[in-house]
Formats: C-alpha cells, sequence, structure tokens
C-alpha cells in the first residue's frame, strides 16, 4: 500500500530507482561541493579579508607588555649625599589573583625563603586586604640565591613573581625617618584615587609619608616597559624588545644629612626634636624627631610585630614631633616677651622684686625661687617668673601676642610635609570665641611664662630664636632650589634686640640657668634660653621625682655664634624633668657644626653608655619585644589550659 | 597505466586513494609534529603508526566480499547498538558522561563505531526492499527504528554532534534509496519547527551554551567563546601563506585550544595559510569525488547506497569539523579525519575507506555493469 494515495501512482522498478539514485547522489554531491566552497570562501574571508585584524589580535596575545618601574629620584641632603637612595634588589611578590593554592604556595615560599612567622602573618593581613590584582610583597633584599630557588620553582608556584628590581634605601635609618617619611605598595584607596597601571605594577612604591609623599610626582619618573613573548598561562617565553625606564628627579634639601644623623644619635634614649635653622637664610639644617621609625624597614613592608611594637611605644615613634608635637614654650619664649616690654616703653633697667612670687588677682602666682631684685637681663639670665607676671600686667596680653605673631609663633609654614599642628598664640579675642570666656589677668601671667594656653611646636621655636638672632623675619625653607622668599627685616628696634640677645647671653655666661651650654669651641659664644613646661599641675609633685609621663618637657633654645648669628636650635625633650636634658644636647648639636671629630669622639662614649647605636638600641628592643610577646602567650596558654581541662 | 614486471597482487591495489590518503595523513603528521613544539612524540608518531596500522586493516576489509557486508550488516549493528547500550548502563552506574568501553587493549568509542554500522544496516535494508514497497509505510518505520534508537542512546550521553552524523548517515542512505522527495521536505520543515523546541527542552545547559556561543563568540571570549575566537584568531593571523612551520604562536603558546584534536585544522592554518586549507578542501574532494564515483559505478544496489552512505559519512565529519573551526557552526567535538589526533576516529574512517575500496575491488571485477551507470563525474 503507498502512503501518498491521492496522486497519481508512480510505477516503480529497478530501473527507475536507479535514475533516481544518480539523480539524487548528484544533488547531495552538488550539496557538498557546496559547502566545500562555503568552506573555501569562509576561510579566504578569514584569512585575507580580516587578515589584519586577526594578527593584531594574535599579536596581542603572543606579546605582553611588562612596564618596568622607574628608579625612584634620590632625596640628597645640601651637599648632595643621598637621604634615600636605590639599591639593586632581588625581591619575590604575589599576585593574589593568580594564587592557585594561597596556603601552599605560602607554605613553599616560607621553606624556600626562611621566613620567620611574625612575616608570615603579615602576608596574609596584606594578601586579605589587597585587591586580586595588586601585588602583596613577600621578600625583598633576597640573596640571588634564595631569588634563584624561587624562580626555577615557578611552574609549581602560581602568582609568585620574582623580580629583579631596585628597593628604596635610606643610610642614615631612623634619623630622617619622620623627614623623609617612607614608601611602599600602593593600596586599593590610592589606586582608585589614580587609576594608573604602573601603581600596580609588581615592584612599584609610591611615597606614603614625609617628603617621599610630597614629592610623589618628581620622585616617581617615567617607567620603563617590557615586550615579552608569553603562554596563554602567563609563562615568559621570551623577551622581545625593552624600553629603558627614565628615573625620576632628585630633590635636594636643606638638611645637613650629618647633623641630622648626629642629632638624632645625640637624642639618645629620649624623646624629643631637634632643630636647627640657618640664621642668614631660613635653611632647616636639621630637623629631628626621636625615637623614630626605621625608614628602611617600613618601605620593605614591615613586619607585624615590628608594627606593633612601634604602634604601643610610649614615646610615639610614630609621630614627627618636630612638626605635629605640641607643647607649651615655658620660659623659652620669655626673651622674646622682653621685647613686647621694650617695644611698650618699659626700662630695661627697671627693677621689680621678685618675693617667690607675686598676687594677680585673688590669685598667687610662685617663682621658682626668690631672686630678690631683678631687671630685664637678670630675669632673662635667671627666668625669674615675677618679672614676667608683673610687667605682662603692666602692658597687657596683646601687645604680647602681638609679638609672639611677630616671631612665627601660632604660623602654619608654607613647607612640603604631609602635617604641621600650628599651635597657639592665645589673645583675649581668641579666648572669647574658644571658650566663651572673659580674658583675666592670671590668663596673661600665665600667658608671659609661656604656659596656660601657649602652645607651640619644635619647629617654631626654632623660627623664633632664629628671627630673635637674626631681626629678620626669616621663613624655615627644606628646599634648595625653591627661591628663598626675601627677608624683611622685623619692625624691632635693633636696640631691644641687642638687650634681650646679651640677656640670653648671660643665661649661658653670666650668672644664669644653663651654665653648662658653653661650647667646647674657641671663639665661638652661645647664647639661649632654657625652657621647662608642666605637664601636670604641681601639686601632683616637682615634675622630676614622678613617673616619665608625667614629667616636666625640658626646651631650650639658642643661637651661635653670638656676635655673629649663623645658627639657632631649639631642643624639647619630651618629659626629660626639666630643661636640664635639653640645653646638653643643643650644646653638643652645635659643637658638631663647629668641630665635627670633638663632637662625634664624645657621642661615641655617650652610646656606649646607651647601649649601642641607634640600630643596635632598636634591635635589642625589637628582641626584648618579640621575647616577652612569647612569654605572655606562653603565659596565657597555661593560665587558659586549667580553664579547658575544667 | 600498467607496468609489466610489478606482481598481480600489488598491481591489484587501488594505489590512487592509498596515495592520496598517505600525503593527507602524512601532512597531518607534519601539523601533530608541529603542534608538539616540534617533536614526534606525543602526538606525530602515534599518528603515523595508527594510520599505518589501520591502512592495512583497510585493506584487509576490501577483499571482504559484498555478501559478507550483506550477512554482517545486521548483526554487527546490533552489537554495536547493545555496546551503547553498554556504555549507558556504565555511565549510569558510576555517574558522569562516558562514551567509551574499556577493552584492556584499547578503547572503543561505539558511538564512533555507529556511523558506518548504521549506514551499512540502513543500506542493507533498503537493498531488500522490492522497489515497489519504496513509496509505502513499510519503508518507513524501520528506518525510525533503526536510526531512533542509536541516535536517542548518543544523544543521552550527551554527544550532539555524533548523533546528528548518525542521524543524517541514515537519512542520505534513505534519500538515495528513493524515499518520496515529499517526506524529506515535510520533515526539513518540521526540524525548523523542531529544532528550536529542542534547545529549549532536549539540550544540556552546556550545550545550550555552545549554541549561543556559536550565534555570539564575542560575548563571551573567555568561557565557551574562547574556543571559537582563538580558533578563528589562528586561522585569520596565518593569511595566504601562514605564519611557516613550527611558527605558529596561537598553537605553540598554547592560546589554541584542543590544537592537535578538534582545532588542528586551525593549527594548520595558523602555520600553512589559505593555501594550507584549500590543499585540505581540495583533498577531500579528491576523497568525496573518489567515494561519489565508487557509487554510481557500483555493481549492485546495495554497494550503491552503502558507498553513498559511506562518503556521506566522511564529509560530515570534515564539513563539520571546518565549519566549527571557521565560526559556521557550534562546537560540537568532531574530529578532521587524517589530520586530526584520536584513534577512534581514525577507526571508524578506515572502516568507511576499507568498505569503500571493497566496493572499488568488486566494481573492477565486473567491467561490464559499470558502462552502463558509469556516464557521470
Amino acid at each position: 500500500m503507498t502512503i501518498f494515495g491521492g496522486g497519481k501512482k508512480k510505477i516503480i522498478s529497478a530501473a527507475s530507482q536507479n535514475i533516481t539514485f544518480n539523480r539524487r547522489s548528484l544533488l547531495i554531491g552538488g550539496a557538498q561541493a557546496g559547502v566545500g566552497l562555503l568552506l573555501a570562501g569562509r576561510m579566504t574571508y578569514i584569512a585575507v579579508a580580516e587578515n589584519e585584524r586577526y594578527q593584531m589580535l594574535s599579536e596581542s596575545n603572543r606579546v605582553n607588555l611588562t612596564l618596568v618601574p622607574p628608579r625612584r629620584g634620590w632625596i640628597i641632603d645640601r651637599n648632595g649625599k643621598p637621604i634615600a637612595s636605590n639599591r639593586a634588589d632581588f625581591r619575590v611578590d604575589i599576585i593574589p589573583d593568580r594564587l592557585v593554592n594561597p596556603e601552599q604556595t605560602l607554605d613553599e615560599l616560607a621553606l624556600l625563603l626562611n621566613l620567620p612567622d611574625d612575616e608570615i602573618e603579615r602576608i596574609r593581613t596584606d594578601l586579605e586586604q589587597s585587591r586580586g590584582f595588586q601585588p602583596v610583597q613577600v621578600a625583598s633584599g633576597l640573596r640571588w640565591e634564595d631569588y634563584a630557588a624561587v624562580s626555577v620553582r615557578l611552574p609549581d608556584l602560581p602568582g609568585v613573581a620574582p623580580i629583579q628590581g631596585f628597593s628604596r634605601q635610606y643610610p642614615a635609618g631612623a634619623a630622617v625617618g619622620h623627614l623623609v617619611g617612607y614608601v611602599g605598595v600602593a593600596n586599593a584607596e590610592e589606586y582608585d584615587a589614580e587609576p594608573n597601571p604602573l601603581l600596580i605594577t609588581p615592584g612599584f612604591k609610591i611615597g606614603k609619608d614625609g617628603l617621599e609623599k610630597q614629592f610623589e610626582q618628581e620622585l616617581r619618573g617615567e617607567p620603563g616597559a617590557r615586550r615579552v613573548e608569553v603562554t596563554a598561562r602567563g609563562r615568559v617565553v621570551r623577551d622581545l624588545e625593552k624600553r629603558d625606564d627614565v628615573p625620576g628627579d632628585p630633590v635636594k634639601l636643606t638638611i645637613d644629612a650629618e647633623l641630622q644623623r648626629y642629632a638624632a644619635r645625640r637624642l639618645g634614649e629620649e624623646s624629643g626634636s631637634v632643630i636647627v635653622m640657618d640664621c642668614k637664610n631660613g635653611d632647616i639644617l636639621c630637623l629631628a624627631s626621636m625615637p623614630s621609625f626605621d625608614p628602611n624597614s617600613f618601605s620593605d613592608g614591615i613586619g607585624f610585630d615590628e608594627y606593633a611594637m612601634l604602634r604601643e611605644d610610649d614615646h610615639v615613634p610614630l609621630r614627627n614631633k618636630s612638626l605635629v608635637g605640641l607643647y607649651p614654650p615655658g620660659s623659652t619664649i620669655k626673651p622674646m616677651n622682653c621685647l613686647a616690654f621694650l617695644q611698650a616703653g618699659i626700662d630695661p633697667e627697671e627693677t621689680i622684686t621678685c618675693g617667690g612670687g607675686t598676687r594677680v588677682g585673688n590669685r598667687f602666682f610662685r617663682c621658682h625661687s626668690n631672686h630678690g631684685s631683678v631687671n630685664m637681663d637678670k630675669a632673662i639670665a635667671q627666668s625669674c617668673d615675677t618679672y614676667f607676671y608683673k610687667m605682662a600686667q603692666r602692658i597687657g596680653m596683646d601687645p604680647v601676642a602681638a609679638m609672639m605673631r611677630e616671631h612665627g609663633l601660632g604660623e602654619e609654614y608654607d613647607l612640603p610635609v604631609p602635617n604641621q599642628f600650628y599651635g597657639t598664640v592665645p589673645d583675649p579675642v581668641w579666648l572669647q570665641r574658644k571658650y566663651d570666656r572673659r580674658w583675666t589677668g592670671a590668663d596673661t601671667a600665665n600667658s608671659s611664662i609661656g604656659q596656660g594656653y601657649v602652645l607651640t611646636n619644635p619647629l617654631q621655636l626654632a623660627v623664633m630664636t632664629a628671627r630673635l638672632a637674626s631681626g629678620q623675619k626669616l621663613v624655615p625653607n627644606l628646599l634648595t632650589n625653591t627661591r628663598r622668599t626675601k627677608h624683611e627685616a622685623m619692625q624691632i628696634n635693633p636696640e631691644h634686640l641687642e638687650v634681650v640677645r646679651a640677656g640670653m647671653r648671660n643665661v649661658v655666661y653670666g650668672a644664669g640657668t644653663a651654665r653648662r651650654a658653653r661650647l667646647p669651641v674657641e671663639n665661638v659664644e652661645v647664647a639661649g634660653k632654657t625652657g621647662t613646661a608642666q605637664v601636670v599641675s604641681l601639686s601632683r609633685g616637682d615634675g622630676r621625682n614622678v613617673p616619665w609621663k608625667f614629667r616636666d618637657h625640658g626646651l631650650f633654645v639658642c643661637f651661635a655664634p653670638f656676635d655673629n648669628p649663623r645658627y639657632a636650635c631649639s631642643v624639647v625633650i619630651e618629659h626629660g624633668g626639666g630643661s636640664g636634658a635639653a640645653y646638653p644636647v643643643a650644646r653638643d648639636v652645635l659643637t658638631f657644626l663647629f668641630d665635627r671629630e670633638k663632637a662625634l669622639e664624645d657621642i661615641a662614649a655617650l652610646e656606649a653608655g646607651w647601649g649601642g647605636t641607634i640600630e643596635e638600641r632598636a634591635e635589642a628592643k625589637f628582641a626584648a619585644f618579640q621575647a616577652n610577646k612569647a612569654a605572655a602567650s606562653a603565659g596565657n596558654d597555661s593560665s587558659n589550659s586549667p580553664d579547658e581541662a575544667g | 597505466m600498467q607496468i609489466a614486471f610489478v606482481p598481480q597482487p600489488l598491481r591489484a591495489q587501488p594505489w590512487g586513494i592509498i596515495l592520496l590518503l598517505l600525503v593527507f595523513t602524512g601532512f597531518g603528521v607534519a601539523i601533530l609534529y608541529s603542534a608538539a613544539g616540534g617533536s614526534f612524540t606525543p602526538w606525530a608518531g602515534l599518528h603515523a603508526v595508527r594510520f599505518m596500522v589501520f591502512l592495512i586493516m583497510a585493506l584487509v576489509i576490501s577483499y571482504m566480499p559484498e555478501e559478507l557486508f550483506k550477512f554482517a550488516a545486521l548483526p554487527v549493528f546490533v552489537i554495536i547498538l547493545l555496546m551503547l547500550l553498554g556504555v549507558e548502563i556504565l555511565g549510569q552506574v558510576r555517574g558522569g558522561s562516558q562514551r567509551w568501553l574499556e577493552l584492556g587493549f584499547m578503547r572503543i568509542q561505539p558511538s564512533e563505531l555507529m556511523k558506518p554500522a548504521i549506514v551499512l544496516a540502513v543500506a542493507r535494508f533498503y537493498s531488500s526492499l522490492p522497489p515497489a514497497m519504496i513509496r509505502s509505510w513499510s519503508a518507513i518505520w524501520p528506518l525510525l527504528i533503526m536510526m531512533g534508537l542509536p541516535a536517542a542512546l548518543v544523544l543521552l550521553q550527551p554527544d550532539l554532534g555524533t548523533t546528528i552524523t548518525i542521524c543524517v548517515g541514515a537519512v542520505t542512505v534513505a534519500f538515495l534509496a528513493g524515499l518520496p522527495m515529499r517526506l524529506f521536505v515535510g520533515a526539513g520543515l518540521a526540524a525548523a519547527i523542531a529544532i528550536p523546541l529542542a534547545y529549549l527542552f532536549l539540550l544540556e545547559p552546556y550545550q545550550q551554551r555552545r549554541v549561543a556561543t556559536f550565534l555570539n563568540p564575542e560575548n563571551d571570549p573567555l568561557g565557551s567563546g574562547y574556543h571559537i575566537t582563538q580558533s578563528q584568531i589562528a586561522i585569520g593571523s596565518g593569511g595566504i601563506d601562514g605564519k611557516g612551520f613550527l611558527q605558529g604562536s596561537q598553537s605553540h603558546l598554547d592560546y589554541l585550544p584542543e590544537g592537535h584534536t578538534d582545532f588542528v585544522f586551525a593549527t594548520m592554518a595558523e602555520e600553512w595559510g589559505l593555501i594550507g586549507g584549500i590543499a585540505v578542501i581540495f583533498a577531500y574532494f579528491l576523497l568525496l569525488r573518489w567515494g561519489w564515483r565508487l557509487s554510481l559505478n557500483a555493481p549492485s544496489r546495495f554497494t550503491k547506497l552503502l558507498a553513498g552512505g559511506l562518503t556521506m559519512t566522511i564529509f560530515l565529519y570534515a564539513a563539520i569539523n571546518m565549519m566549527m573551526v571557521m565560526g559556521l557552526a557550534p562546537v560540537v567535538g568532531i574530529p578532521l579525519p587524517f589530520l586530526s589526533h584520536g584513534g577512534s576516529s581514525m577507526l571508524t574512517v578506515m572502516i568507511c575507506i576499507g568498505m569503500l575500496m571493497a566496493i572499488d575491488r568488486q566494481t573492477k571485477k565486473q567491467p561490464q555493469t559499470s558502462l552502463s551507470s558509469g556516464l557521470l563525474v
């Protein structure tokens, strides 16, 4: 029976089937030939018409362009000595995105590179915090053998990138930590702010703090490039082409690196700041703040424990005391206040009687001693508070505050630093605005001896001293290539300055408070002023025989040589127990400027007493910290175990 | 051309086609040598050895008489169908998809063997069907069963490419056998409706993705579109004369996936360019022309249908593979005969070649019948 019964019946025979077969096989053969032609046409189209496009795609597959981090510009001191330079370095990084088995990879690296536990902890934290494409540093400063050991195992360590590059080096170490800051791998926020592929190039670091951060663009330079042939899995097959990097520009500072290093060493175990300014042009020769961190270890990616130690230290090594440390200036502002008195018409020979203090309003203000009959010269030399209470009462606060401002207190200077705290020059208007309170005579009395609301940073004290010594409105500089502003003379009678400077000379050479501040250098006389800033009220003790953090700050400002002032210096020792902690430091720093050999002889003896150089002491301290931590955790474990058992 | 001093058994071999296959496979060996980065291991050497073994096998097959093929057609079909079922059951038991049977000395992929087996079985069926019944139901339902059972089993594996090859092979024989044209037109229309439905309900998600990717590979350049994109980059960057032997960067740097198996054409095209590609297409043209000539000149209805079906099977391998590689078909995992490295597919293709040679030999034995139908091509 047929399926399609309706139509006319076809007679089907073997012969007609054969004809159908021939016809249909021709049809299929033709269709196949058509497909063949279609394929040939398609291939021609791809290989000829689109050849250029696909060739480009093939090249972009094959060739990988990697950026070569530029060598960072040097930071050099006024004599061209490097403060921050670069050294050739073998490093190993991890690209988190490409890690296949993070734990196993880390274990293997720890074994290959002998990584200590706290470093591994640091790498783990960094890995967690990084975005996948940003490299995390595993180790730097490797020996060639270790670098090679990692390199040959690369096929088994996906995500690990050994890099031969440059790393930042700070020859003076901790001595310049606060000044130059440090460099580090760009973090997620920094990359968001500047989405430049260079920032996530392995081995590239940006300035994180201090001058390194301020001069990032100048120091950075232009990256080089390397074209390499890579496989689909990212293995480099061979180098194709290389373009060299353009190193960053150097930044030349007014700092004298050797002086800076000396001052940092001289601060020893104390927490404090030393600033030296050039009285001729305002150059900052030394801006030391100790204790500090070692920018070398920060730039290498600081270990977890080392950072914890810095953070927990009560001497706050992470704070730049020169610029963001604020202290009551104490008696160091007395010479300047005398200028205000002189300008208000007070005769320097006029005497007052110090009976151990004076009454202001209904309160008795004490002096630290009973000075008897006191004129201006004696008031400066012996730091008689009563003289200042009385004279300031007579002329009022406004002229005193004006004189403070004339000397640069309360001012934020135009310096390339990330942070400055500019303190307070109090006056009645300020008090009303800030605390909604009327100014009283007691406020004037407190301010006249640099206590109360008066707050300054150590740099301001150095600027004050430099202006006093030179009679010029000096502005501090950190860079030699910026045009130093032409300094105008201060609106002060030169005779007044003579009087005050003579008083400061007598602090050291007369019957003064710092007679041991004389320089062991012939023909160079120093003039200065001591200061003691109370940390807690005298009712809590005398400021000396109390726990460290309640002790008075010790201050000293000075300039030398007396007859032709060249250097102005301020020293602040936190909780030094009085100015006695400060002026020997100032003396030795000034000695270094006039007779280096003499100063260096003395420092060696001092350091032997403290337990070694800055680096040796830091190392010992870190070892002690780790031992302490280990002991503490062991203690915890043993105290916990009974609980667990119970 | 007769050379008097060559012994008869040697003269009796189909030298033309053997030479073509030797040159073709030799080219394949060169490509695989390059794909391995200039090495005979792991692919090129094995490829050459396998081909020689299978060529001898094909020559042995070529001595088998038509009656043996006819006799064995249905039993062989049933055995392979049972093997397919076995693979499916094993897969169910062990979990996951499995396509081969482990025989100890080699792995057999029954779905590959089904490609010539279905052609053999369907040709056997139509050759024994009386001409008068060709337009009846009896001509259709056995085809549907013979085609439907293996197709369903292979689709379950799931292997879309092989399913298509099996169905098209069977349908081709039926078409050549003279089933009413209206059936094919109707089936074509039905397929046009059914394919979108099948896409939605029959295909696995990964197969759906492959089809979607095929329609727009740039959508997913690193996922499933990666194969097609990299393959076209390899072919396109080869240009007219290629990058040169051993100079292909796409294959040597591992950008081209499966460069020694399914995407061997791209490996070839990158180094040999359009010239190499046209040469490959021309080689297939010669092979298929040989097949169709055999089919037209074959001495019996069975051998005619068989030759046509086998030629179609070889064509399907080559055409689907090259269309896939050039972005004209979705990625379905079909190797390119004589060039791709892989045992099962070469075995299948050489079985087809062996049977075609057998038909050739039988045709030459009876030169008198060839005049009646050998008028074309």
